[in-house]
Protein backbone atom coordinates (compact mmCIF):
# COMPACT_ATOMS: atom_id res chain seq x y z
CA UNK A 1 0.00 0.00 0.00
CA UNK A 2 2.75 2.44 0.63
CA UNK A 3 4.90 1.85 -2.02
CA UNK A 4 2.01 1.77 -4.07
CA UNK A 5 1.26 5.25 -2.52
CA UNK A 6 4.85 6.53 -3.06
CA UNK A 7 4.81 5.19 -6.89
CA UNK A 8 1.96 6.91 -7.37
CA UNK A 9 3.36 9.81 -5.62
CA UNK A 10 6.38 9.64 -7.61
CA UNK A 11 4.57 9.18 -11.19
CA UNK A 12 3.08 12.45 -10.63
CA UNK A 13 5.72 14.58 -9.86
CA UNK A 14 7.04 13.36 -13.07
CA UNK A 15 4.01 14.41 -14.43
CA UNK A 16 4.21 17.61 -13.31
CA UNK A 17 7.85 18.17 -14.35
CA UNK A 18 7.23 17.26 -17.83
CA UNK A 19 3.84 19.04 -18.54
CA UNK A 20 5.19 22.27 -16.77
CA UNK A 21 8.79 22.51 -18.72
CA UNK A 22 7.32 21.27 -22.14
CA UNK A 23 3.97 24.16 -22.01
CA UNK A 24 6.86 26.17 -19.98
CA UNK A 25 8.84 25.89 -23.20
CA UNK A 26 5.87 26.91 -25.63
CA UNK A 27 4.98 30.12 -23.90
CA UNK A 28 8.27 30.96 -23.27
CA UNK A 29 10.31 30.21 -26.71
CA UNK A 30 8.28 33.03 -29.00
CA UNK A 31 8.87 36.06 -26.09
CA UNK A 32 12.27 35.20 -26.47
CA UNK A 33 12.60 34.68 -30.44
CA UNK A 34 11.03 38.19 -30.12
CA UNK A 35 13.90 39.73 -28.28
CA UNK A 36 16.51 37.80 -30.31
CA UNK A 37 15.12 38.41 -33.73
CA UNK A 38 14.55 42.62 -32.61
CA UNK A 39 18.41 42.74 -31.70
CA UNK A 40 19.76 40.50 -34.18
CA UNK A 41 21.78 41.77 -37.40
CA UNK A 42 22.14 39.50 -40.58
CA UNK A 43 25.67 39.45 -40.25
CA UNK A 44 26.25 38.35 -37.41
CA UNK A 45 25.99 40.60 -33.78
CA UNK A 46 23.36 42.51 -31.79
CA UNK A 47 21.92 46.21 -32.24
CA UNK A 48 19.94 48.12 -30.44
CA UNK A 49 19.27 50.33 -33.96
CA UNK A 50 15.23 48.63 -33.64
CA UNK A 51 15.03 49.30 -30.66
CA UNK A 52 15.91 53.10 -30.80
CA UNK A 53 13.30 53.46 -34.05
CA UNK A 54 10.70 53.23 -31.61
CA UNK A 55 11.06 56.45 -30.36
CA UNK A 56 12.56 57.97 -33.82
CA UNK A 57 9.22 56.45 -36.48
CA UNK A 58 7.14 59.75 -36.66
CA UNK A 59 4.25 57.44 -37.53
CA UNK A 60 4.73 54.96 -35.01
CA UNK A 61 5.42 57.76 -32.25
CA UNK A 62 2.24 59.18 -33.57
CA UNK A 63 0.51 55.94 -33.08
CA UNK A 64 1.51 55.66 -29.50
CA UNK A 65 0.66 58.54 -28.57
CA UNK A 66 -3.16 57.99 -30.18
CA UNK A 67 -3.15 54.46 -28.35
CA UNK A 68 -2.16 56.38 -25.28
CA UNK A 69 -4.87 59.43 -25.80
CA UNK A 70 -7.61 56.74 -26.59
CA UNK A 71 -6.69 54.32 -23.74
CA UNK A 72 -6.93 57.66 -21.40
CA UNK A 73 -10.10 58.58 -23.02
CA UNK A 74 -11.69 55.26 -22.62
CA UNK A 75 -10.97 54.69 -19.09
CA UNK A 76 -12.35 58.14 -18.30
CA UNK A 77 -15.66 57.61 -20.80
CA UNK A 78 -16.10 54.14 -19.06
CA UNK A 79 -16.07 55.55 -15.18
CA UNK A 80 -18.22 58.04 -16.21
CA UNK A 81 -21.02 56.04 -17.61
CA UNK A 82 -20.69 52.94 -15.96
CA UNK A 83 -19.97 53.95 -11.92
CA UNK A 84 -22.90 56.35 -11.63
CA UNK A 85 -25.22 54.36 -13.72
CA UNK A 86 -24.07 51.05 -11.52
CA UNK A 87 -23.99 52.77 -8.16
CA UNK A 88 -27.47 53.95 -9.49
CA UNK A 89 -28.93 50.74 -9.87
CA UNK A 90 -27.95 49.36 -6.77
CA UNK A 91 -29.46 52.24 -4.65
CA UNK A 92 -32.54 53.06 -6.43
CA UNK A 93 -33.79 50.40 -9.44
CA UNK A 94 -32.57 47.32 -8.26
CA UNK A 95 -34.92 45.70 -10.42
CA UNK A 96 -33.03 46.35 -13.27
CA UNK A 97 -29.74 45.30 -12.33
CA UNK A 98 -30.54 41.93 -14.36
CA UNK A 99 -30.51 44.02 -17.62
CA UNK A 100 -27.74 46.10 -16.84
CA UNK A 101 -25.22 43.23 -16.26
CA UNK A 102 -26.72 41.87 -19.43
CA UNK A 103 -26.01 44.51 -21.38
CA UNK A 104 -22.56 44.90 -20.08
CA UNK A 105 -21.69 41.05 -20.51
CA UNK A 106 -23.39 41.32 -24.16
CA UNK A 107 -19.87 42.20 -25.96
CA UNK A 108 -18.08 38.83 -24.65
CA UNK A 109 -20.92 37.35 -26.74
CA UNK A 110 -20.67 39.71 -30.02
CA UNK A 111 -17.32 39.56 -32.01
CA UNK A 112 -15.59 42.30 -32.34
CA UNK A 113 -15.58 41.59 -36.36
CA UNK A 114 -19.27 41.07 -36.17
CA UNK A 115 -19.69 44.46 -34.19
CA UNK A 116 -17.21 45.70 -36.81
CA UNK A 117 -19.90 45.18 -39.38
CA UNK A 118 -22.45 47.19 -37.64
CA UNK A 119 -20.43 49.77 -36.08
CA UNK A 120 -19.75 51.28 -40.03
CA UNK A 121 -23.16 53.04 -40.44
CA UNK A 122 -22.83 54.19 -36.63
CA UNK A 123 -19.47 55.41 -37.06
CA UNK A 124 -20.61 57.37 -40.53
CA UNK A 125 -22.69 59.35 -38.34
CA UNK A 126 -20.33 59.83 -35.63
CA UNK A 127 -17.86 61.26 -38.62
CA UNK A 128 -19.86 63.39 -39.55
CA UNK A 129 -20.52 65.36 -36.02
CA UNK A 130 -17.05 64.66 -34.63
CA UNK A 131 -15.14 64.58 -37.91
CA UNK A 132 -12.66 61.33 -38.58
CA UNK A 133 -10.21 61.26 -35.59
CA UNK A 134 -9.17 58.48 -34.45
CA UNK A 135 -9.72 59.50 -31.18
CA UNK A 136 -13.47 58.84 -31.89
CA UNK A 137 -12.99 55.03 -31.44
CA UNK A 138 -13.18 55.86 -27.89
CA UNK A 139 -16.84 54.96 -28.13
CA UNK A 140 -16.32 51.82 -29.72
CA UNK A 141 -13.37 50.82 -27.15
CA UNK A 142 -15.84 51.55 -23.72
CA UNK A 143 -18.19 48.54 -25.64
CA UNK A 144 -15.59 46.26 -26.01
CA UNK A 145 -14.02 46.76 -22.61
CA UNK A 146 -17.47 47.06 -21.04
CA UNK A 147 -17.71 43.66 -19.46
CA UNK A 148 -14.35 43.45 -17.90
CA UNK A 149 -14.78 47.09 -15.92
CA UNK A 150 -18.57 45.84 -14.87
CA UNK A 151 -16.89 42.49 -13.42
CA UNK A 152 -14.49 43.88 -11.54
CA UNK A 153 -16.80 47.41 -10.67
CA UNK A 154 -19.39 45.07 -9.68
CA UNK A 155 -17.44 43.16 -7.18
CA UNK A 156 -15.83 46.27 -5.59
CA UNK A 157 -19.24 47.35 -5.07
CA UNK A 158 -20.12 43.91 -3.68
CA UNK A 159 -17.64 44.52 -1.15
CA UNK A 160 -19.08 47.55 0.16
CA UNK A 161 -22.35 48.23 1.45
CA UNK A 162 -23.27 50.83 -0.80
CA UNK A 163 -27.20 51.38 0.13
CA UNK A 164 -26.15 52.03 4.08
CA UNK A 165 -23.01 54.27 3.06
CA UNK A 166 -25.00 56.06 1.00
CA UNK A 167 -28.23 56.38 3.36
CA UNK A 168 -25.45 57.95 5.99
CA UNK A 169 -24.29 60.64 3.77
CA UNK A 170 -27.47 61.76 2.49
CA UNK A 171 -28.96 61.90 6.70
CA UNK A 172 -26.02 63.98 6.33
CA UNK A 173 -27.30 66.21 3.61
CA UNK A 174 -24.85 65.16 0.76
CA UNK A 175 -26.65 65.22 -2.81
CA UNK A 176 -26.05 62.28 -4.88
CA UNK A 177 -22.95 63.64 -6.90
CA UNK A 178 -20.98 63.98 -3.88
CA UNK A 179 -22.58 60.65 -2.93
CA UNK A 180 -20.47 58.87 -5.78
CA UNK A 181 -17.56 61.24 -6.12
CA UNK A 182 -16.77 61.44 -2.01
CA UNK A 183 -18.40 58.76 -0.90
CA UNK A 184 -18.78 55.39 -2.72
CA UNK A 185 -15.49 56.16 -4.85
CA UNK A 186 -12.70 56.60 -2.69
CA UNK A 187 -14.48 52.87 -1.48
CA UNK A 188 -14.05 50.94 -4.18
CA UNK A 189 -10.69 52.52 -5.37
CA UNK A 190 -8.92 49.43 -5.50
CA UNK A 191 -11.78 47.75 -8.27
CA UNK A 192 -11.64 51.13 -10.50
CA UNK A 193 -8.10 51.03 -10.92
CA UNK A 194 -8.59 47.68 -11.86
CA UNK A 195 -10.88 48.52 -14.32
CA UNK A 196 -9.04 50.83 -15.69
CA UNK A 197 -5.95 48.72 -16.09
CA UNK A 198 -7.75 45.99 -17.58
CA UNK A 199 -8.76 48.76 -20.18
CA UNK A 200 -5.94 50.12 -21.24
CA UNK A 201 -4.40 46.72 -21.47
CA UNK A 202 -6.65 45.79 -24.32
CA UNK A 203 -7.05 49.62 -26.12
CA UNK A 204 -3.42 49.50 -26.77
CA UNK A 205 -3.87 45.81 -28.10
CA UNK A 206 -6.98 46.45 -30.20
CA UNK A 207 -6.57 46.02 -33.87
CA UNK A 208 -9.98 44.38 -35.62
CA UNK A 209 -12.14 47.76 -34.71
CA UNK A 210 -9.43 50.52 -35.75
CA UNK A 211 -8.47 48.90 -39.11
CA UNK A 212 -11.69 48.09 -39.90
CA UNK A 213 -12.98 51.38 -39.42
CA UNK A 214 -9.58 52.50 -40.92
CA UNK A 215 -8.19 54.55 -38.14
CA UNK A 216 -4.66 54.46 -37.31
CA UNK A 217 -3.83 53.22 -33.68
CA UNK A 218 -0.84 51.60 -32.77
CA UNK A 219 -1.48 48.01 -33.71
CA UNK A 220 -2.65 49.10 -36.95
CA UNK A 221 1.06 51.10 -37.64
CA UNK A 222 2.73 47.59 -36.10
CA UNK A 223 1.07 45.96 -38.48
CA UNK A 224 1.67 47.83 -41.55
CA UNK A 225 5.41 48.48 -40.24
CA UNK A 226 5.87 44.39 -40.44
CA UNK A 227 5.33 45.00 -43.45
CA UNK A 228 8.32 47.17 -44.36
CA UNK A 229 10.45 46.67 -41.76
CA UNK A 230 9.78 43.32 -39.51
CA UNK A 231 12.43 43.61 -37.21
CA UNK A 232 11.27 47.19 -35.95
CA UNK A 233 7.70 46.21 -35.93
CA UNK A 234 8.41 43.30 -33.40
CA UNK A 235 10.65 45.43 -31.18
CA UNK A 236 7.62 47.64 -31.24
CA UNK A 237 5.42 44.46 -30.81
CA UNK A 238 7.42 43.49 -27.87
CA UNK A 239 7.36 46.71 -26.05
CA UNK A 240 3.61 46.85 -26.27
CA UNK A 241 3.12 43.25 -25.17
CA UNK A 242 6.00 44.00 -21.80
CA UNK A 243 3.64 47.46 -21.41
CA UNK A 244 0.35 45.34 -21.24
CA UNK A 245 2.04 42.08 -19.42
CA UNK A 246 2.94 45.47 -16.45
CA UNK A 247 -0.13 46.56 -16.31
CA UNK A 248 -2.18 42.75 -15.88
CA UNK A 249 0.42 41.76 -12.97
CA UNK A 250 -0.34 44.99 -11.30
CA UNK A 251 -3.69 44.28 -11.92
CA UNK A 252 -3.80 40.76 -10.30
CA UNK A 253 -1.24 42.16 -7.60
CA UNK A 254 -4.46 45.31 -6.67
CA UNK A 255 -7.39 42.43 -7.45
CA UNK A 256 -5.30 40.31 -4.22
CA UNK A 257 -5.06 43.63 -1.72
CA UNK A 258 -8.96 44.30 -2.25
CA UNK A 259 -9.26 41.53 0.51
CA UNK A 260 -6.69 43.67 2.63
CA UNK A 261 -8.53 46.80 1.82
CA UNK A 262 -11.97 45.69 2.58
CA UNK A 263 -11.20 46.10 6.27
CA UNK A 264 -9.89 49.32 6.02
CA UNK A 265 -10.46 51.14 9.63
CA UNK A 266 -12.82 53.85 8.29
CA UNK A 267 -15.23 51.03 6.44
CA UNK A 268 -15.61 49.60 9.34
CA UNK A 269 -16.55 52.30 11.90
CA UNK A 270 -19.33 52.95 8.88
CA UNK A 271 -20.96 49.28 8.21
CA UNK A 272 -19.78 46.26 9.25
CA UNK A 273 -17.56 43.95 6.67
CA UNK A 274 -19.76 42.37 3.74
CA UNK A 275 -18.03 39.36 3.12
CA UNK A 276 -19.90 38.91 -0.32
CA UNK A 277 -17.65 39.03 -2.96
CA UNK A 278 -18.18 39.25 -6.51
CA UNK B 1 -50.53 59.59 -13.47
CA UNK B 2 -48.28 61.41 -11.32
CA UNK B 3 -47.51 58.67 -9.62
CA UNK B 4 -46.79 56.36 -12.20
CA UNK B 5 -44.08 59.45 -13.60
CA UNK B 6 -42.48 59.64 -9.78
CA UNK B 7 -42.04 55.99 -9.97
CA UNK B 8 -40.66 56.14 -13.03
CA UNK B 9 -37.63 58.95 -12.07
CA UNK B 10 -35.41 56.53 -10.51
CA UNK B 11 -35.07 54.68 -14.38
CA UNK B 12 -34.45 58.18 -15.64
CA UNK B 13 -30.94 57.62 -13.93
CA UNK B 14 -30.19 54.72 -16.92
CA UNK B 15 -30.88 56.82 -19.71
CA UNK B 16 -27.35 57.82 -20.55
CA UNK B 17 -26.06 54.19 -20.25
CA UNK B 18 -28.80 52.65 -22.14
CA UNK B 19 -28.83 55.64 -24.27
CA UNK B 20 -24.92 54.69 -24.70
CA UNK B 21 -25.16 51.14 -25.01
CA UNK B 22 -28.11 51.38 -27.52
CA UNK B 23 -25.58 53.88 -30.08
CA UNK B 24 -22.89 51.93 -29.69
CA UNK B 25 -24.07 48.08 -29.01
CA UNK B 26 -27.95 47.34 -29.84
CA UNK B 27 -28.01 49.43 -33.16
CA UNK B 28 -24.68 47.51 -34.56
CA UNK B 29 -26.18 44.54 -33.59
CA UNK B 30 -30.08 44.72 -34.91
CA UNK B 31 -28.00 46.76 -38.02
CA UNK B 32 -26.00 43.76 -39.04
CA UNK B 33 -29.26 41.28 -38.52
CA UNK B 34 -31.27 43.52 -40.53
CA UNK B 35 -28.17 44.69 -43.00
CA UNK B 36 -27.90 40.59 -44.01
CA UNK B 37 -31.64 40.91 -45.50
CA UNK B 38 -31.63 44.11 -47.64
CA UNK B 39 -29.84 44.05 -50.75
CA UNK B 40 -29.66 47.39 -52.97
CA UNK B 41 -31.55 49.22 -49.82
CA UNK B 42 -34.12 46.26 -50.75
CA UNK B 43 -35.66 43.56 -48.37
CA UNK B 44 -33.99 40.71 -50.06
CA UNK B 45 -32.85 36.99 -49.24
CA UNK B 46 -30.04 37.49 -51.87
CA UNK B 47 -27.77 37.53 -49.23
CA UNK B 48 -29.03 35.17 -47.23
CA UNK B 49 -28.69 32.57 -50.66
CA UNK B 50 -24.92 33.70 -50.74
CA UNK B 51 -24.29 32.00 -47.07
CA UNK B 52 -25.10 28.56 -49.28
CA UNK B 53 -22.70 29.71 -51.95
CA UNK B 54 -19.45 27.23 -51.93
CA UNK B 55 -16.82 29.22 -50.82
CA UNK B 56 -19.01 30.61 -48.07
CA UNK B 57 -19.41 27.16 -46.85
CA UNK B 58 -16.33 26.09 -47.22
CA UNK B 59 -14.61 28.65 -45.53
CA UNK B 60 -17.16 28.51 -42.88
CA UNK B 61 -16.15 24.92 -42.80
CA UNK B 62 -12.75 25.82 -42.43
CA UNK B 63 -13.73 28.31 -39.78
CA UNK B 64 -15.31 25.44 -37.64
CA UNK B 65 -12.32 22.96 -38.22
CA UNK B 66 -9.62 25.49 -37.07
CA UNK B 67 -11.58 26.31 -34.26
CA UNK B 68 -12.50 22.75 -33.02
CA UNK B 69 -8.85 21.96 -33.40
CA UNK B 70 -7.15 24.61 -31.03
CA UNK B 71 -10.57 24.31 -28.64
CA UNK B 72 -9.52 20.85 -28.76
CA UNK B 73 -5.65 20.91 -28.81
CA UNK B 74 -6.20 23.78 -26.14
CA UNK B 75 -8.57 21.95 -23.48
CA UNK B 76 -6.31 19.03 -23.43
CA UNK B 77 -3.04 20.53 -23.03
CA UNK B 78 -4.56 23.41 -20.53
CA UNK B 79 -6.58 20.70 -18.56
CA UNK B 80 -3.25 19.10 -17.92
CA UNK B 81 -1.49 21.89 -17.02
CA UNK B 82 -3.89 22.57 -14.07
CA UNK B 83 -4.16 19.44 -13.16
CA UNK B 84 -0.28 19.64 -12.67
CA UNK B 85 -1.16 23.36 -10.86
CA UNK B 86 -3.62 22.08 -8.87
CA UNK B 87 -1.90 18.95 -7.70
CA UNK B 88 0.91 21.41 -6.18
CA UNK B 89 0.57 23.50 -3.06
CA UNK B 90 -2.92 25.51 -2.59
CA UNK B 91 -0.96 28.49 -1.99
CA UNK B 92 2.61 27.94 -3.25
CA UNK B 93 4.40 30.59 -5.81
CA UNK B 94 3.93 27.96 -8.29
CA UNK B 95 0.19 28.13 -8.74
CA UNK B 96 0.72 31.64 -8.17
CA UNK B 97 2.66 32.67 -10.96
CA UNK B 98 0.58 29.83 -13.37
CA UNK B 99 -2.43 31.47 -12.76
CA UNK B 100 -1.40 35.26 -13.24
CA UNK B 101 0.32 34.27 -16.11
CA UNK B 102 -2.45 32.72 -17.69
CA UNK B 103 -4.51 35.79 -17.09
CA UNK B 104 -2.00 37.98 -19.01
CA UNK B 105 -1.35 35.11 -21.53
CA UNK B 106 -5.01 34.86 -22.40
CA UNK B 107 -5.63 38.50 -23.24
CA UNK B 108 -2.48 38.10 -25.32
CA UNK B 109 -3.34 37.93 -29.30
CA UNK B 110 -3.53 39.78 -32.33
CA UNK B 111 -0.69 41.46 -34.60
CA UNK B 112 1.30 41.24 -31.43
CA UNK B 113 1.38 37.33 -31.51
CA UNK B 114 0.92 37.06 -34.88
CA UNK B 115 4.56 39.03 -35.05
CA UNK B 116 5.79 36.89 -32.15
CA UNK B 117 5.14 33.13 -34.17
CA UNK B 118 6.67 35.35 -37.01
CA UNK B 119 10.14 36.10 -35.30
CA UNK B 120 10.07 32.41 -33.74
CA UNK B 121 8.83 30.20 -36.78
CA UNK B 122 8.93 32.65 -40.35
CA UNK B 123 11.43 32.21 -43.07
CA UNK B 124 13.85 34.11 -40.74
CA UNK B 125 12.62 33.01 -37.40
CA UNK B 126 14.92 32.67 -34.67
CA UNK B 127 13.66 29.18 -34.37
CA UNK B 128 13.71 28.45 -37.79
CA UNK B 129 17.22 29.50 -38.82
CA UNK B 130 18.40 27.88 -35.86
CA UNK B 131 16.96 24.70 -37.42
CA UNK B 132 18.60 25.20 -40.49
CA UNK B 133 21.86 26.31 -38.97
CA UNK B 134 22.12 23.48 -35.98
CA UNK B 135 20.48 20.57 -36.81
CA UNK B 136 19.80 21.16 -41.01
CA UNK B 137 15.90 21.05 -40.43
CA UNK B 138 13.87 22.98 -42.44
CA UNK B 139 10.96 24.06 -40.40
CA UNK B 140 9.19 26.76 -42.83
CA UNK B 141 8.79 24.06 -45.32
CA UNK B 142 5.83 26.18 -47.63
CA UNK B 143 5.12 28.28 -45.26
CA UNK B 144 2.95 26.13 -43.15
CA UNK B 145 2.90 29.44 -40.35
CA UNK B 146 0.61 31.30 -42.70
CA UNK B 147 -2.14 28.71 -43.25
CA UNK B 148 -4.49 26.98 -41.17
CA UNK B 149 -1.82 24.57 -39.27
CA UNK B 150 0.08 27.71 -38.57
CA UNK B 151 -3.73 29.21 -37.27
CA UNK B 152 -4.25 26.45 -35.17
CA UNK B 153 -0.61 26.61 -33.40
CA UNK B 154 -0.69 30.45 -32.90
CA UNK B 155 -4.24 30.38 -31.44
CA UNK B 156 -3.31 27.53 -28.87
CA UNK B 157 -1.13 30.21 -27.51
CA UNK B 158 -3.85 31.92 -26.05
CA UNK B 159 -6.45 28.67 -25.76
CA UNK B 160 -4.09 26.77 -23.31
CA UNK B 161 -3.98 29.74 -20.26
CA UNK B 162 -7.79 30.67 -21.15
CA UNK B 163 -8.46 26.78 -20.51
CA UNK B 164 -6.30 27.04 -17.33
CA UNK B 165 -8.20 29.66 -15.88
CA UNK B 166 -11.79 28.51 -16.85
CA UNK B 167 -10.93 24.85 -15.55
CA UNK B 168 -9.17 25.58 -12.60
CA UNK B 169 -11.87 26.22 -10.40
CA UNK B 170 -13.59 22.37 -11.70
CA UNK B 171 -10.56 21.12 -10.60
CA UNK B 172 -10.44 22.91 -7.26
CA UNK B 173 -14.00 21.79 -6.63
CA UNK B 174 -12.71 18.25 -6.45
CA UNK B 175 -12.71 16.81 -2.92
CA UNK B 176 -9.50 14.68 -1.57
CA UNK B 177 -12.50 12.66 0.30
CA UNK B 178 -13.59 11.49 -3.21
CA UNK B 179 -10.37 9.83 -3.68
CA UNK B 180 -9.98 8.55 -0.16
CA UNK B 181 -13.52 7.25 -0.51
CA UNK B 182 -12.99 4.97 -4.11
CA UNK B 183 -9.27 3.61 -2.61
CA UNK B 184 -11.13 2.63 0.35
CA UNK B 185 -13.52 0.84 -1.43
CA UNK B 186 -10.48 -1.06 -3.93
CA UNK B 187 -10.31 1.67 -6.89
CA UNK B 188 -7.56 1.60 -8.80
CA UNK B 189 -6.20 4.84 -10.16
CA UNK B 190 -7.64 4.16 -13.20
CA UNK B 191 -11.03 3.10 -12.02
CA UNK B 192 -11.42 6.39 -10.35
CA UNK B 193 -10.97 8.47 -13.38
CA UNK B 194 -13.00 6.61 -15.24
CA UNK B 195 -15.85 6.34 -12.70
CA UNK B 196 -15.60 8.86 -10.63
CA UNK B 197 -13.49 12.34 -11.21
CA UNK B 198 -14.01 11.63 -15.43
CA UNK B 199 -17.43 11.76 -15.12
CA UNK B 200 -17.60 14.80 -12.97
CA UNK B 201 -15.10 16.93 -14.33
CA UNK B 202 -16.61 15.83 -17.98
CA UNK B 203 -19.23 18.35 -18.44
CA UNK B 204 -16.64 21.12 -16.87
CA UNK B 205 -14.54 20.17 -19.81
CA UNK B 206 -16.59 20.00 -22.64
CA UNK B 207 -18.19 23.20 -21.74
CA UNK B 208 -14.27 25.10 -21.25
CA UNK B 209 -13.44 23.50 -24.59
CA UNK B 210 -16.69 25.16 -26.22
CA UNK B 211 -15.79 28.70 -24.63
CA UNK B 212 -12.56 27.94 -26.28
CA UNK B 213 -14.13 27.15 -29.65
CA UNK B 214 -16.06 30.15 -29.38
CA UNK B 215 -13.08 32.07 -28.58
CA UNK B 216 -11.49 31.23 -31.75
CA UNK B 217 -14.03 31.07 -33.74
CA UNK B 218 -14.57 34.93 -33.02
CA UNK B 219 -10.80 36.00 -33.56
CA UNK B 220 -9.90 37.99 -36.27
CA UNK B 221 -6.88 40.28 -35.76
CA UNK B 222 -4.93 37.14 -35.29
CA UNK B 223 -5.16 35.64 -38.28
CA UNK B 224 -5.65 39.27 -40.25
CA UNK B 225 -1.86 39.56 -39.37
CA UNK B 226 -0.62 36.59 -40.08
CA UNK B 227 -2.88 35.77 -43.26
CA UNK B 228 -2.31 38.10 -45.89
CA UNK B 229 -2.94 36.50 -48.83
CA UNK B 230 -6.79 35.18 -49.11
CA UNK B 231 -9.53 34.68 -47.12
CA UNK B 232 -9.32 31.28 -45.15
CA UNK B 233 -11.57 31.71 -42.93
CA UNK B 234 -14.58 33.22 -41.93
CA UNK B 235 -13.92 36.76 -39.82
CA UNK B 236 -11.27 36.98 -42.92
CA UNK B 237 -13.65 36.56 -45.55
CA UNK B 238 -15.86 39.30 -43.86
CA UNK B 239 -12.49 42.07 -44.08
CA UNK B 240 -13.08 40.95 -47.75
CA UNK B 241 -16.49 41.80 -48.31
CA UNK B 242 -15.98 45.25 -46.19
CA UNK B 243 -13.02 46.34 -47.44
CA UNK B 244 -13.74 45.18 -51.81
CA UNK B 245 -17.50 46.87 -52.74
CA UNK B 246 -18.82 43.51 -54.17
CA UNK B 247 -18.13 39.76 -52.98
CA UNK B 248 -19.72 37.02 -55.00
CA UNK B 249 -21.82 39.64 -56.58
CA UNK B 250 -23.42 40.97 -53.45
CA UNK B 251 -22.81 44.10 -51.71
CA UNK B 252 -24.31 43.36 -48.37
CA UNK B 253 -22.56 40.12 -47.84
CA UNK B 254 -20.55 41.21 -44.90
CA UNK B 255 -23.86 41.23 -43.19
CA UNK B 256 -25.19 38.08 -44.14
CA UNK B 257 -21.28 36.51 -43.04
CA UNK B 258 -21.53 38.56 -39.80
CA UNK B 259 -25.26 36.84 -39.01
CA UNK B 260 -23.94 33.46 -40.07
CA UNK B 261 -21.30 33.93 -36.78
CA UNK B 262 -23.78 35.04 -34.67
CA UNK B 263 -25.96 32.37 -35.29
CA UNK B 264 -22.65 30.20 -34.57
CA UNK B 265 -21.48 31.96 -31.64
CA UNK B 266 -25.07 31.75 -30.11
CA UNK B 267 -25.53 27.91 -30.75
CA UNK B 268 -22.07 27.32 -28.82
CA UNK B 269 -22.79 29.63 -25.97
CA UNK B 270 -26.08 28.18 -25.39
CA UNK B 271 -24.55 24.81 -25.23
CA UNK B 272 -22.27 26.16 -22.99
CA UNK B 273 -24.57 27.58 -20.21
CA UNK B 274 -26.65 24.37 -20.07
CA UNK B 275 -23.51 22.24 -19.35
CA UNK B 276 -22.35 25.33 -17.12
CA UNK B 277 -25.41 24.68 -15.64
CA UNK B 278 -25.07 20.74 -14.80
CA UNK B 279 -21.58 21.12 -13.56
CA UNK B 280 -22.29 23.73 -10.87
CA UNK B 281 -24.90 21.38 -9.14
CA UNK B 282 -21.68 18.89 -8.39
CA UNK B 283 -18.57 20.90 -8.20
CA UNK B 284 -18.83 24.19 -6.12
Amino acid sequence: MTTARVRAHRRLQAFRVVVLTVLGLFFLVPLGSMAAYSVRVPAGGRTLDFWRQLGQDPDLRGAIVTSLELSLLTVVLMLVLLVPTMVWVRLRVPGMSRIVEFLCLLPLTIPAIVLVVGLKGVYAWVTYFLGDSSLTLTFAYVVLVLPYAYRSIDAGLASIDVVTLSEAARGLGAGWFTVITRIIVPNIGAALLSAAFISVALVLGEFTLASLLSYTNLQVVINLLGKSDSQTSVAASLASLVFAFVLLILLSLVGRRRGARRTAPALDLMAPPVAKEG
Amino acid sequence: MSRGVRRLVPVLGLVPFLGYLTIFLLIPTVSVVVGAFVEKDRASLSNIRALGDEVVLRTLWRSIELSAESAIIGAVLGALLAYAVVTGRPDGTLRRSVTSACGVLAQFGGVTLAFAFIATLGFSGVVTEAGRDVLGVDLFGSGWLFGLKGLTLVYTYFQIPLMVIVFLPSLDGMRSQWREAAESLGASTWQFWRYVAGPLLLPAFLGSTLLLFANAFAAYATAAALVSQGSPILPLLIRNALTSEIVLGQSHLAFALALDMIVVVVVVMTMYALLLRRTSRWLR
